[in-house]
């Protein structure tokens, strides 16, 4: 095991984390805030509460979700998009590296990024509502195989990526709409019968579901199907990684 | 320089997965501390021979090794002696020098140090521009940093992918500089290049390819000693309608204008040129002045790569 490349290749990915912090942090900040006044502030106030949660409360696990699903997305494609694009890719095939390695660097870059920002998101949280972690480690937990998880898709999309458009594709036409219709602002419970039907063929359902009962208590659908569901997740997105290393698709030529 | 070769290539083939076949059974040995120059036209297959000997490019068939270590198998060992300068100059725009010689160093798997990179950095004119993001550096400079880039990790084995490629002059031959300082290091560099005189100047041996396939492999002075040609030109003081009969049948020629005699040989071959310009005296005819000129590699590679279908 190349240590020391993989600790390069994570310490030159967080470097630019850090060269664009205000809009690698600032941005889903004030994103989040957003989102806390229009549908906390405003549009909660008119909503007494989701099964005996303040509304303004209960949409923080799926707003950290969101925001920690999107950026580990967008981290990991783009970190290995750019030196694809720009050709300093070359240097990572050349090396002495093994995919594995290459992988272990970005998409743990990738998790970290996701990982700071959700917890400076809910950071963010608790100046706005009152909340309460009922199940610290597993939230910890929740999030951890969310970021990796969603690296993983990341650095996939990233790979397999010729422009910066399908770079964007995959995260706004599948990502995006996945999680907003994955219960991160309402229960599915609260959905008609037949929408919650449909809703249990979203991924992203079970980690929001997951992820709340971590902070509540609450599940929509029981906490062991949200565990099967990342760790299905995780193990699809690693096959198709081991694929693409094997094959050496859209690296080597 | 040693009888071990660095690099053995045996029967590489490489074909893309569109169906063109870059390479064909391309057999070539480079010795150790030897400058190699790969000469060839445009799409002759030089990029993917070196492409497939740093690992960017699968091999379809044939084995590679460096220092022992093939290439596919045994990756690691053999990439660990390899430096690479692609043709193009790809760098990060944001970061430092200093920052992305580092980052060339760490990901062949060695700790930082300073004190290397500031020797890479000196010995490529690139100190005082350290700490200059990439993007502020000149197409020059920022050459220059992609060989300190691919100096980091002390390669034994050097490949420069069209180095001079687009510079200037002065720049050209500061880059001859470092290649001849390198060799004096001990490390075996590999070249490719359009600029035929490239080769000429620092090259030990050639290699030409074309079509994917090595046509001729040879030490650069045995190869202009065989297929140099040299031109002795004779000025005449005066015109002459022919040649005088006791020059016919000796090879010689005379200018459309009629004012010089001139005679072809090969740089290698055994030649009269004393009995001749003493025939030459002898037929009345005064001398105004006697030239040489040699052909150049150039036009040794020219009338090769005409042979090769």
């Amino acid at each position: 095991m190349n240590r020391i490349a993989i600790w390069t290749m994570y310490r030159h990915e967080m470097a630019r984390f850090r060269r664009t912090l205000g809009q690698s942090l600032l941005s889903p900040v004030l994103s989040t805030a957003l989102y806390f006044v229009v549908f906390g502030a405003a549009l909660g106030s008119r909503i007494d509460s989701v099964e005996g949660i303040p509304y303004g409360a209960f949409i923080v696990p799926g707003l950290v979700l969101l925001s920690v699903m999107t950026q580990a997305v967008s981290n990991a494609s783009f970190g290995i998009y750019f030196p694809k694009f720009i050709g300093t890719i070359y240097e990572h095939l050349s090396a002495p590296v093994s995919y594995a390695e290459i992988l272990l660097g970005y998409v743990g870059a990738a998790a970290t990024k996701a990982l700071i920002v959700g917890a400076v998101i809910l950071a963010t949280a608790f100046f706005f509502v009152e909340l309460r972690i009922a199940h610290p480690m597993a939230m910890l937990a929740f999030l951890v195989l969310t970021a990796v998880s969603f690296s993983l898709l990341g650095f996939i999309i990233g790979i397999w990526a010729r422009s910066f458009e399908q770079l964007q594709l995959v995260p706004l036409l599948i990502i995006t709409p996945l999680a907003f219709l994955g219960g991160s602002f309402y229960s599915i419970s609260m959905l008609p019968a037949p929408w919650q039907t449909v809703s249990l063929f979203n991924p992203v359902v079970y980690l929001v579901s997951g992820f709340r009962w971590a902070f509540f208590g609450l599940e929509d659908i029981p906490v062991a199907f949200s565990l099967l569901a990342i760790a299905g997740f995780t193990g699809a997105c690693l096959a198709v990684v081991a694929w693409i290393f094997r094959t050496g698709w859209r690296l080597r030529d | 320089m040693t009888d071990a070769p660095i690099i053995s290539i045996d029967g590489l083939t490489k074909t893309y997965a569109g169906g063109f076949t870059a390479l064909h059974d391309v057999s070539l040995t480079v010795q150790t501390g030897e400058i190699l120059a790969l000469l060839g036209p445009n799409g002759a297959g030089k990029t993917t021979l070196i492409s497939t000997i740093c690992g960017i490019t699968q091999p379809s068939g044939g084995q590679v090794r460096v220092g022992g270590h093939d290439v596919v198998t045994d990756f690691r060992a053999a990439r660990r002696l390899i430096g690479l300068v692609p043709q193009e100059i790809v760098l990060e725009p944001f970061t430092r020098v200093c920052d992305t010689v580092a980052f060339s160093r760490g990901i062949f798997g060695l700790p930082h140090d300073a004190a290397l990179i500031e020797d890479r950095l000196r010995r490529l004119t690139l100190w005082d521009k350290r700490d200059a993001m990439l993007r502020e550096l000149s197409g020059g400079m920022r050459r220059r940093v992609m060989i300190a880039k691919a100096l980091a990790h002390d390669p034994r084995v050097l490949f420069l992918d069209e180095p001079t490629a687009g510079v200037d002059v002065e720049l050209r031959r500061d880059m001859w500089a470092i290649v001849r300082d390198l060799k004096s290091r001990g490390v075996t560099i590999i070249l490719t290049t359009h600029y035929i005189e490239e080769a000429e100047a620092i090259a030990d041996r050639i290699a030409i390819i074309n079509g994917g396939r090595i046509g001729l492999v040879e030490n650069k002075h045995a190869l202009m000693r065989r297929l140099g040609q040299k031109e002795l030109r004779m000025d005449l003081n005066r015109a002459v309608d022919g040649l005088p009969d006791t020059l016919q049948g000796r090879g010689l020629d005379l200018s459309d204008d009629g004012r010089a005699i001139l005679y072809r040989y090969t740089v290698g071959a055994g030649t009269d040129i004393g009995p001749l310009l003493a025939d030459v005296a002898a037929a009345g005819l005064g001398l105004r002045d006697v030239r040489t000129q040699e052909s150049s590699l150039e036009d040794i590679f020219v009338d090769l790569l005409r042979e090769t279908p």
